[in-house]
């Protein structure tokens, strides 16, 4: 159990740590990386609630693919970030005040009874005893019958933002030269070779 | 100590916090403002699979994937416009964000 408990705080130590080394950071790459850095310490704490096959999604999708791509799009533009810092401060003291309104009002729920016991008592999806069903398999007999409806809007919800990112990002630049398939296969013999009858003796 | 659901609030609580703060700090850059809302969608999951430990509920864990979802198809979207906009005018500078005001 103590070992458990500085796990946590290890985990939650550096999540906060990170997350504010993310927002503060000169560099953006910077910022990524501490990113990269606090969603790993997320899917350790994770880990420690039994909640396996989420921290490793966490890893995957976040790690994998998310922070990959912030990273793109923070190094291939060129951007002038020193520019964008200006007026880092301008702000400061009103975003201070908004987070300190919002941490105090949310430790006071905190501190606050919100349990309601008749809610603990009912459960509508129990957790099965890890010894019979591992978390994955758990997630996965609910997804695919409870929540089927509801995974395949998800799915449609990427399949989405796919086609939205490229059909964004595609550019068709004018002056460079492309393979037209089409092009090539509907050229006839009579478009581009042309028969001369050339008188002998007499020259082109 | 017992490490309790109380923990694993004031985690997603800190983390939200530090949040709406970056959107706050960094009001000129859009990369940070979308890391920031990353963060924040971090700590709803923080606090959805606390609750799902706490009650001993499997829904949680299932609400927690939805976010996931749509918080990597709003990070692609997101990006994509950034892209497309740095593209038409040379900057990110999101005061100037108003070409569109009619």
């Amino acid at each position: 159990m103590i070992i458990q408990s500085i796990a946590f705080y290890i985990f939650a130590g550096i999540i906060i740590a990170s997350a504010i080394m993310v927002i503060s950071a000169k560099n953006p790459v910077h910022s990524v990386l501490f990113l990269i850095l606090a969603f790993f310490n997320g899917a350790g704490l994770f880990v420690l609630v039994g909640a396996e096959f989420l921290a490793m999604i966490m890893v995957i999708v976040y790690v994998g693919a998310v922070a990959v791509l912030f990273m793109f799009v923070v190094m291939m533009l060129d951007i002038n970030f020193v520019e964008l810092r200006q007026g880092f401060l301008q702000y400061l003291p009103i975003g201070l005040l908004i987070g300190l309104i919002l941490l105090v009002e949310l430790i006071l729920i905190l501190s606050s009874q919100f349990e309601d016991p008749q809610i603990l008592a009912v459960s509508s999806l129990p957790i099965p005893p890890i010894e019979e069903v591992e978390n994955t398999k758990a997630l996965g007999n609910v997804l695919y019958t409870k929540y089927i409806y509801l995974f395949q809007s998800g799915g449609l919800i990427l399949l989405t933002a796919m086609i939205g990112a490229i059909v964004l990002t595609l550019r068709s630049r004018p002056g460079i030269k492309k393979q037209v398939i089409a092009k090539q296969v509907s050229r006839k013999r009579e478009d581009s070779v042309e028969i001369k009858k050339v008188t002998p003796g007499a020259g082109v | 100590m017992e490490i309790g659901i109380t923990h694993y609030l004031s985690v997603g609580a800190i983390l939200f916090t530090i949040g709406v703060f970056g959107i706050f700090l960094n009001k000129k850059n859009v990369i940070i403002i979308l890391m920031s809302i990353e963060l924040i969608l971090l700590a709803v999951n923080i606090n959805l699979i606390g609750f799902s430990a706490h009650l001993g509920d499997l829904t949680g864990q299932v609400f927690a994937m939805f976010v996931l979802t749509v918080a990597a198809a709003e990070a692609a979207i997101g990006l994509a416009i950034l892209v497309i906009y740095f593209r038409n005018r040379g900057n990110i500078d999101v005061e100037n964000l108003n070409i569109m005001k009619g």
